[in-house]
């Protein structure tokens, strides 16, 4: 008896002093978008090579799992920041206001989400309505929704090949398949007229088609590993990939990008904003913090400047996007400032 | 009675043994399969070795440039101090531009003289330090230094990179190629031990990426588990197996510890977060509350196990303790616990091992992370060596997937040395009755 309480004792004397320790942080702490979490960690790594500071910690959470923890509160125990491959939602904007916090709006640059097959194979040339024929669960077929029917490409359009529709894909946890779906999906099905009909008269019922990828099995959904997706690619050239830009730039020399719209996903037609499926990254940052949490500020400042996110930027290495010079310059100062985001 | 004696006739004796021989084709049969069952799991575990080490050993090297930098006095130590404060803090990198650009005269322009730069690891002007703290003589010299190569450069000359690409489509671009090319036949190009793979955090550049920072983080958790969960786990095996009644309340207890033992590990990580984090406001991403995440998983396997061991301890001895006129205390402290300790250090490394290798309760507490600093204490931001394994597997830059290999090869060492203790400790301690 005596042991347990010592050791109850012993177990709350280490409790009081860990959260002693953690009264004062003097580490920045940032969740958020595995999209993110590359460059945001390239950036923490040489701001704690290069500043006095700790490196800052940087967990990959996901865009609503980050936001979820960083609109939670202030305090120590709850992040500084947290990246995001999407804007902010009204919801998550509303809690974060609910709970005392303001928030710094911070875009760093664009991603493209690729479609990409095995060099072994040719490259596929698709719009973004055969896109959507190839992978929604319902298609319109003569005026009527149906589940869908093709199984080949070449089921779609005669110019693709008679090969099996076969898509590795993330899952729908993913920010990327937010936006894939988003993107290529809803912009394939606007180009339906009678789904175009439908959009305006009834908007969710078009998300609903729209969004809903089919579970027939083409479309498989391979987990938030995306070099896993490429060693499948590799292995099986009849399947496609879908997954970020950085990943096909690391590759280049297994896998191709297929090109959507007559643009191919280079890092110039993104940038230019030619290729159409691409979303901007952001981070925020929490206002409350800057000042009790040493280094913020320096933190914003050397994510955005030149050397981290221009042009010839580390994180142009990394395969971020950067942004047009001017915006990076308006963006900058707002960022610098520290601009309340209002919605 | 002797009439009773069965007498054994020919004929039955035929059909014995037609079906002693179907008999003897079963066992045949049964060892067989028995036997290719062991063959195929032997064929996969040396399958999944050969893959790991086949990819990962390549890690252990370094490919370092040697670049004659010219060590002048005047960037270096400007006031001819001498201290190594002063050496230490002077721009090195300026020198080993300067030195590349003389090495490729006729470099112009921006994209060029990036190209060129990146042919280095982004922490080679360290290489350049570290060269003339150790001999600060230099200074004033030109010395021939081994300076680290970048990943991409690296991969080429392991063999990842093939000439044969197109270049587009490869990160050695052909100019890039010329230069490499003019430093191998210069016999420039030479391959090390990689040290820094040992003594580095985590980063995102490939080269410069190390696995000290997991095996600290994995050393503080374990600490911390072996101190919360090997007291408990003994003491409430102690209590429950010589000092508690047998009723519906030690059934119910046991009925729960045998069931924990087989619960998610995730849902572990869930309670940490809601009471160790939410409730008691101990710091994320620490060791302390990754190691009473991971001391709550393992307690079950470690209390299971010494109840086992102390069963086995026969009760003769308990009753020949307690004729002599010791007390329950003395008997179980004195005799009882000595003889099943080697079964209790046997169940807990067996549970540590475990705990060594678990990642998803750690997900929730916040340890997969991005940690570049090595943790100095248990409240410390810290990561562990699965994690690592599972972050460096995600990173998109070819330089990682050999640095994923290493880490589980040494993950494997660790294991296979804490298995092999937990055997040497059976093997030496135990006793047979």
């Amino acid at each position: 008896m005596i042991k347990k309480v010592l050791t109850a004792t012993a177990l709350a004397g280490m409790m009081m002093a860990a959260a002693g320790a953690a009264q004062a942080r003097d580490q920045i702490r940032i969740v958020g978008s595995s999209t993110v979490f590359p460059f945001s960690t390239t950036v923490a790594e040489t701001f704690g090579k290069t500043t006095g500071f700790k490196t800052p910690v940087v967990e990959s959470t996901g865009s609503g799992g980050g936001m979820k923890l960083f609109c939670s509160g202030v305090g120590i125990e709850h992040p500084d920041i947290t990246n995001a491959s999407r804007r902010i939602k009204a919801s998550e904007y509303e809690k974060c206001t609910k709970n005392g916090v303001s928030i710094t709006e911070v875009k760093i640059g664009f991603d493209g989400i690729v479609l990409a097959n095995s060099k072994q194979s040719d490259r596929l040339t698709l719009t973004k309505k055969q896109i959507f024929l190839a992978l929604a669960k319902q298609v319109p077929v003569n005026g009527k929704m149906v589940d869908n029917p093709y199984q080949n490409w070449s089921d779609i359009d005669k110019g693709l090949p008679n090969s099996k529709i076969e898509v590795l894909g993330p899952p729908p946890t993913s920010g990327t398949r937010d936006a894939f779906v988003e993107l290529a999906m809803e912009g394939g099905a606007k180009k339906f007229e009678s789904l175009k009909a439908l959009r305006k008269s009834d908007k969710k019922a078009f998300k609903a088609i729209a969004h809903t990828i089919r579970e027939d099995g083409a479309y498989v959904e391979a987990g938030e590993n995306d070099n896993l997706i490429i060693q499948k690619l590799e292995a099986n050239p009849k399947a496609v990939g879908i997954f970020g830009f950085s990943f096909l730039d690391q590759n280049a020399d297994k896998i191709q990008g297929s090109i959507v719209e007559g643009a191919e996903p280079t890092f110039e037609n993104i940038a230019a904003g030619d290729y159409g499926v691409s979303r901007s990254l952001y981070f925020y940052v929490k206002k409350e913090h800057v000042g009790s949490v040493p280094g913020i500020e320096e933190f914003v400042k050397a994510f955005t400047s030149e050397n981290a996110w221009g042009d010839e930027g580390y994180l142009a290495d990394k395969g971020l996007i950067p942004l047009p010079a001017a915006d990076r310059e308006l963006i900058k100062n707002s960022a610098r400032g520290l601009t309340s985001l209002s919605m | 009675m002797t009439d009773n004696t069965p007498h054994i006739e020919t004929g039955p004796l035929e059909i014995n043994q037609a079906l002693l021989k179907k008999r003897n084709a079963r066992e045949i049969r049964f060892r067989l399969y028995g036997l290719s069952a062991v063959l195929t799991a032997i064929m996969v575990l040396c399958l999944l070795l050969t893959s790991i080490i086949s990819k990962g050993y390549t890690a252990f090297e370094q490919t370092y440039i040697l670049i004659d930098v010219r060590l002048d006095t005047e960037t270096i130590d400007p006031k001819g101090t001498n201290r190594l404060e002063d050496l230490a803090a002077a721009s090195y990198k300026s020198l080993l531009r300067a030195a590349l650009r003389e090495q490729f005269p006729g470099i112009e322009g921006r994209r060029e003289k990036r190209q060129l730069y990146g042919i280095l690891g982004t922490s080679a002007d360290y290489d350049v330090r570290d060269a003339v703290l150790d001999n600060p003589k230099l200074v004033g010299t030109t010395a021939t230094i081994a300076v680290k190569a970048s990943d991409d450069v690296d991969s080429y000359f392991k063999g990842y990179i093939s000439r044969d690409v197109p270049e587009d489509n490869r990160k050695v671009k052909d100019l890039e190629l010329i230069w490499l090319d003019t430093f191998q036949a210069d016999d420039r190009i030479i391959k090390k031990f990689n040290v820094d793979f040992f003594t580095n955090g985590d980063s995102r550049e490939p080269e410069e990426a190390g696995i000290l920072g997991a095996v600290i983080g994995s050393l503080y958790t374990l600490a911390i588990t072996l101190a919360l969960c090997f007291p408990i786990g003994v003491l409430t095996a102690i209590y429950l197996e010589e000092f508690a009644p047998t009723n519906r309340w030690t059934d119910i207890i046991e009925v729960n510890i045998n069931n924990l033992a087989a619960v998610p590990s995730i849902v572990f990580g869930l309670l940490g977060l809601a009471i160790f984090l939410n409730f008691f406001g101990l710091p994320r991403s620490a060791p302390l509350v990754g190691g009473m995440v991971l001391a709550l998983m393992t307690l079950p396997t470690i209390i299971i196990a010494s109840r086992a061991a102390l069963k086995a301890v026969p009760p003769s001895i308990r009753e020949a303790a307690l004729g002599i006129g010791a007390s329950r205390m003395q008997t179980v402290f004195h005799h009882v616990l000595p003889l099943a300790m080697p079964g209790i250090l046997t169940g807990t490394i067996l549970g540590m091992a475990q705990a060594l290798g678990e990642t998803a309760p750690l997900l929730m507490i916040g340890m997969v992370a991005f940690i570049a600093d090595i943790p100095s204490s248990m409240g410390d931001a810290a990561t562990v060596l699965p994690v690592q394994i599972f972050l460096w597997a995600d990173s998109p830059e070819r330089g990682f997937v050999e640095k994923t290999s290493a880490a589980i090869m040494v993950l494997l060492a660790f294991l296979v040395v804490m298995n092999a203790i937990a055997v040497i400790l059976r093997k030496r301690f135990e006793r047979r009755w």
